[in-house]
């Protein structure tokens, strides 16, 4: 078991004839994922070493049986590939794109929402999903995953930066501990998918025992999943929050700070975290300590 | 992109959003032409971005051309709350019977935007947040479906607006959102929108946020650029697309991903340093973008060792490498550099340095990202 992607996923890479669709894509194939195809608009019937190439996500899909897609595309056409592999049916797409403008970003999630809810899209700007030894899609180097064992106990994580998901795989790495599917949800202002709604995948899933957690500061995302955690979930965490000491980042006016409140501030996503019976590093080496003393008690 | 208010008003004006006729001066003269064209009297107003402008005395009424000389000669150069005032905006003073508040931004907990009006407009609309919290009517709009002319309409009787305001307070609603829309902007907000006698509705200040991600399709935008307040290390960034932000410490920091950039700046200061900078050099950086970040960190004096902490994931360790190999080449670097590198072709990047025979005192590879900081913390020390 894993959540979201595993070995019977099957990946279609839309931009896989570009720079880096193609660097990552075929990455993902060495991993040992599925990719069974490209979708580049006027490039059909070419192939990529080896993987075939469509016009359309409708016509891959039709081909393929393809059910995930890894949109590599630039920020301008990022918002038309994510629809584009909704419409033809892709039940799970993972777009890695940075830059997209916030207007198109909550325009997509909220046309998902309402015309395609069979469809969750994970990012954009983020670095994408690894099921450990079954399936990586995206930019995540598939080698500082340690794969799971049939007994556990293995380790989910859910990051909201990109660089500190390799910075959480590396920690527990080191350390010989095994992950289910480590999750980057992206740090954009409307990622398709939450902390809250991987958080609820993990708790479900049997191969999974406990939970790493990586935010960081701004929104009020942490402070969400925390309310959630004290609720609903019962495998133990550990977490780590970015930006103890960064400085303030975008000013949002008031107007941005009365949507947020007194939240957003690492020091209150750590607390509420805590509360939530979370136990919180100070930095992502001590989430892997505090996460390697909570493995050794299985 | 934060804007100045006469750069928002002028972005509201490409939207039919009423303001008052005026002009940017920088010095005296310019100002009291501004004034003669707008016509008598006007409102002198300092250009800086930080509220409480009119409590510091940046902002005056002037009724002839003496007045406006001396208001603009006392509030340029003016220092209101450490931003030093270049820059005035002089507009036509409007009679105002009632001040009104408006803003659209994006909501992230409801994945919606969120328009807050108020007939409590002209202060600080925190204060009203928290001592009269109903004066505020909040509405959330799906970013598909948009805001209509009827549920803009209904906002501005549930605001308890006056009947005579409420068409041409409808009119800037369903503009200012199309502002805020098409116009790309993270915030779009007026604080006053002001009633006058005569009937109109007007903004009498704008206060906006650019989205950077969409200038591409903005081409409009190049000229706000060069304009915003930025210290010179932040202007250099800026000219290489680098995302910096200046801080008072002594150890520059070169990252990849804003989470490990800050988590960078976490731990160089749990070690008891301090960071001279925040500094993410993104996805996908290679070789020029490392030397640009390396030429922009060496021109901060207050540098005294460099901490560059790469995880690879799309930025490549060898691209990484090649690049501070010949940054190293390409700029005389005052401050040492301690680098840690992992992920993505980190041995190959590794390899690199080892083999362009960089002096231990000008570089070396540390293996944990607390280690490299403890020890760029003791180079600066």
């Amino acid at each position: 078991m894993a959540i979201f992607v595993d070995e019977n996923t099957k990946v279609l890479v839309q931009g896989l004839t570009g720079g880096q669709g193609k660097y990552h894509g075929l990455r993902n194939r060495d991993y040992g994922t599925q990719v069974v195809g490209g979708v580049t608009p006027g490039k059909g019937g070419q192939d990529v070493e080896g993987i075939p190439i469509f016009n359309s996500v409708a016509e891959a899909v039709a081909v393929t049986g393809a059910n995930a897609s890894f949109a590599a595309v630039p920020p301008k056409f990022a918002s038309g590939a994510i629809m584009e592999a909704a419409e033809a049916g892709i039940g799970f797409v993972v777009c890695i794109t940075e830059g997209i403008p916030a207007q198109d970003e909550a325009k997509v999630f909220n046309r998902l929402v309402r015309d395609f809810p069979g469809t969750r899209l994970l990012g954009p700007n983020c670095p994408g999903i690894i099921s450990p030894g079954k399936c990586n899609i995206g930019i995540t180097a598939g080698e500082i995953a340690q794969n799971p064992t049939g007994s556990g106990p293995n380790v989910g994580i859910v990051s909201r930066s990109g660089t500190l998901t390799y910075q959480a795989l590396y920690e527990l790495k080191q350390r010989g501990i095994g992950v289910s599917t480590c999750v980057g949800i992206g740090g954009d202002p409307v990622p398709g998918t939450n902390f809250i709604d991987c958080l609820s995948e993990f708790q479900n899933d049997p191969e999974t025992h406990a939970i790493m957690m990586l935010g960081e500061i701004g929104g009020s995302a942490e402070e969400e999943a925390a309310d959630y955690i004290s609720a609903n979930v019962t495998k133990p965490m550990s977490a780590y929050i970015a930006g103890v000491t960064a400085p303030a980042g975008k000013k949002m006016g008031h107007a941005g700070a009365i949507v947020s409140g007194n939240k957003g501030t690492a020091q209150g996503k750590m607390a509420a975290l805590a509360a939530a019976g979370v136990k919180v590093g100070l930095n992502p080496t001590e989430a892997g300590e505090l996460m390697a003393e909570i493995v050794a008690t299985f | 992109m934060d804007l100045f208010e006469y750069q928002g008003k002028q972005y509201f004006a490409r939207y039919d959003i009423p303001v008052s006729p005026g002009g940017p001066a920088d010095t005296v003269d310019e100002a009291v032409k501004e004034a003669a064209s707008a016509g008598y009297p006007v409102v002198v107003k300092a250009q800086v971005q930080v509220g409480g402008r009119g409590k510091a005395g940046g902002i005056k009424l002037a009724d002839n051309e003496a007045e406006v000389r001396e208001h603009a000669g006392n509030i340029l150069g003016m220092d209101i709350k450490g931003h030093v005032v270049r820059r005035l905006w002089v507009e036509a003073a409007s009679d105002i019977d009632e001040e009104y508040y408006v803003s659209f931004t994006l909501d992230r907990s409801e994945k919606k935007h969120l328009m807050m009006l108020s007939r409590e407009g002209g202060v600080e609309i925190e204060v009203v947040a928290e001592e009269n919290p109903d004066a505020i009517v909040k509405l959330h709009i799906d970013p598909v479906g948009g805001l209509s002319e009827a549920i803009a309409r209904q906002a501005c009787i549930d605001a308890k607006l006056p009947d005579r305001a409420i068409g041409g307070a409808t009119d800037i609603l369903v503009k200012l959102y199309r502002c805020y829309d098409e116009g790309d902007c993270d915030l779009a907000e007026i604080n006053p929108l002001i009633l006058k006698p005569t009937g109109e509705v007007h903004a009498l200040d704008a206060k906006v946020t650019l989205d950077g991600n969409a200038e591409f399709r903005h081409p409009e935008w190049d000229a706000f650029r060069g304009l915003t307040e930025m210290d010179d290390r932040e202007k250099m960034a800026a000219e290489r697309d680098l995302q910096y932000i200046g801080l008072d410490g002594t150890v520059g920091i070169i990252a990849n991903g804003a989470g490990l950039a800050m988590s960078t700046l976490d731990v160089v200061n749990q070690v008891g340093g301090s960071a001279a900078n925040f500094l993410d050099i993104g996805g996908g950086a290679n070789a020029d973008v490392m030397a640009g970040a390396l030429e922009v960190i060496n021109f901060d004096e207050n540098v005294k060792s460099i901490f560059i902490n790469i995880f690879g994931g799309i930025t490549r360790g060898e691209e990484v490498a090649k690049g501070i190999v010949e940054a190293m080449g390409r700029v005389d670097l005052k401050a040492p550099i301690v680098i840690r590198l992992d992920g993505t072709n980190a041995e190959e990047g590794r390899q690199i340095l080892v083999d362009a025979g960089i002096p231990e005192d000008k570089l070396r590879s540390e293996p944990t990202m607390l280690e490299a900081a403890r020890a760029a913390v003791a180079l600066a020390s």
